[in-house]
């Protein structure tokens, strides 16, 4: 009796343990993300590192602005936004109000395929068709571009999207879609002005968590945008995102160097920015469970 | 306009749009599967690469992600598991409850090449791992961490409370009542979270490249201190920094890393599917 009182007194406190494991976790990637980064500031002041115009790590002297791979992120994922939200969206609509029961299984399936397929097989797909479609169709010198980066994430985003929207459309009281058919509503007025309406914190969540998983995504995105460190001055120009730089060029760094640890600052503004993000869309999660 | 076609119209949309998102990876798995058929025979999952990686097989790349897979869920489910067990059995509604939640939130959100980096700085620098299979393994199993605890907690939340109720109403304790009453009836749900981890992280590419991926090694890894070659790396390397590989061994290994995902994935659905079937509360 007294020795299990002392193995469960154990398990207890093991259980306890790793339960805040995950807030150990998210304090040790901030805490070395910090230890390795933060000597850059040093050298290069933050609002010069964030805001100049030139990346340049390996010239002498080498330059940290990271401005270009911020507007890189920035111009892939709005371009991937406007793309995938709308679709997205109209997919969840489908899906959760007008689709026949077996059409939706079938069709839940494809998106969790879509979701599993690992970044690395979409970007290489999207290199060898989507980078040659779009070099023929534009007459450009070459396809990887920030467009095809824009069309390979809008089609990365879409499973987050569309499966914690249409979680947002199925969770909408029954008795809302009731009353507006009996008040003579069409099923597509009640679908639009009702439910969709009814819905919107959870689409909020959705849109949200689907640009956090295309400013996070790296793979695909270094294989299809081209990788110039540039400031671009249209969609049909190659990009280089945040973190694709951090991916192609650490392992041509030396360790605790100026270059190594501008990278890992640009881990730590990628951190703050999901991290934003994440905290923002759970707010609007846990509207929708109220 | 006549409300009837309105309606039509706007249902035609929507479905055009969900076509949008379907077809296309409908389009990726045929190619895929259509033009690395040619690759497939037994020498090419089984041999070594020859020729600088044109020729030859990818077995050291097969072999090094299935490593890096079980070390991840290894050191992932335990936790994992345990975490949910506490946040459903134990936790209360408070502040520190809301943090773990939200602390998990932001583990899945965390992008991969951000867990590279950690991966990097405590595992291979910090704790002197160095670039090897044990540091691959425990940053991929951080970043599964949250698969693993989000679906071992809906298993959990599951389990009705009255099976907790008439377990401690027999005088069993708190831990006996989870252990007995409690998780064998929320293990088929942790099983499909642990095979989604694990279709998760024999897919990931970033949190790797730092920590443990080589570009060509001759021989295979001999210990966890030892560097391995691994599949999405392997299809990384061949199909942007190495000029000349024949395209049909670059479409083989995307085949074989998409099979292998797609095979944990569809066991997974087929198990929650089979579970919810057969579950009688």
């Amino acid at each position: 009796m007294l020795i299990r009182k002392i193995k469960e007194f154990f398990i207890e406190r093991m259980i306890f343990l790793s339960g805040i494991m995950s807030i150990v976790i998210v304090a040790l990637i901030f805490a070395f993300l910090l230890k390795e980064g933060l000597s850059i500031f040093w050298r290069v002041p933050i609002s010069d590192f964030l805001f100049a115009r030139n990346w340049y790590p390996i010239s002498d002297p080498p330059q940290f602005g990271i401005l270009p791979l911020i507007i890189g992120s920035i111009l892939v994922t709005a371009g991937a936004g406007i793309i995938s939200i709308p679709i997205g969206i109209a997919s969840a609509l489908f899906i959760a109000e007008i689709a026949p029961r077996k059409t939706k299984e079938v069709l839940k399936a494809g998106i969790e395929l879509l979701a599993a397929i690992p970044s690395v097989v979409i970007g290489f797909i999207g290199m060898v068709t989507l980078g040659p479609f779009i070099k023929n169709l534009f007459n450009l010198s070459t396809g990887l571009t920030a467009l095809s980066g824009s069309i390979t994430l809008a089609f990365m985003a879409m499973p987050t999207i569309v499966s914690i929207a249409e979680d947002a459309i199925t969770a909408v009281p029954r008795q809302y879609r009731e009353a507006a058919i009996a008040m003579g509503a069409t099923k597509w007025q009640t679908t639009w002005r009702i439910v969709a309406l009814a819905a919107r914190p959870g689409m909020v969540a959705a849109v949200m968590l689907g640009i956090g998983r295309v400013i996070g995504e790296t793979m695909a995105v270094m294989m299809v945008t081209g990788n110039a460190a540039l400031i671009p001055h249209s969609i049909l120009q190659p990009v280089r995102t945040l973190t694709a730089t951090v991916a192609a060029e650490m392992g041509e760094t030396v360790q605790g160097g100026e270059h190594y640890a501008a990278l890992f600052a640009i881990g730590i503004v990628l951190f703050i920015i999901t991290f934003i993000i994440n905290g923002v869309a759970d707010i609007y999660l846990h509207k929708v469970k109220k | 306009m006549n409300v009837q076609l309105k309606q039509k119209i706007a249902f035609s949309v929507l479905f055009f749009c969900t076509l949008l998102v379907v077809v296309p990876v409908l389009i990726i798995l045929v190619i895929i599967f259509v033009k690395g058929a040619s690759a497939m025979s037994f020498s090419f999952l089984t041999e070594m690469p020859t020729n600088g990686m044109t020729a030859g097989g990818i077995f050291p790349a097969i072999l090094g992600t299935l490593y890096l897979v079980l070390g991840a869920i290894i050191f992932a489910v335990p936790l994992g598991v345990l975490s949910a067990i506490y946040l459903v059995e134990y936790s209360r509604d408070n502040a520190l409850s809301r943090i773990v939640k939200l602390a998990i939130v932001n583990l899945a959100g965390v992008p991969s090449v951000v867990y590279g980096l950690f991966g990097l700085g405590i595992f291979v620098l910090f704790l002197g791992f160095g670039a090897s299979i044990l540091s691959g393994s425990l940053t991929l199993g951080i970043m599964i961490l949250p698969v693993i605890i989000t679906s071992s907690r809906e298993a959990l939340e599951s389990v009705p409370q009255s099976f907790r109720i008439v377990s401690l109403s027999l005088g069993a304790s708190k831990w006996q009542t989870i252990r007995y009453s409690v998780l064998p009836h929320a293990l088929p749900g942790i099983l499909t979270g642990t095979i989604l981890g694990l279709g998760r992280a024999a897919g990931e590419t970033a949190p790797i490249l730092f920590t443990v991926a080589a570009f060509y090694l001759p021989k295979l890894p001999q210990s966890v201190f030892d560097q391995t070659m691994a599949l999405p790396y392997h299809l990384y390397v061949i199909s942007t920094q190495v000029p000349g590989i024949p395209e049909n061994v670059r479409y083989g290994t995307a085949l074989v890393l998409l099979m292998l995902v797609l095979i944990l994935n569809l066991s997974a659905i087929i198990l929650r599917y089979q579970f919810r079937k057969r579950k009688k509360w």
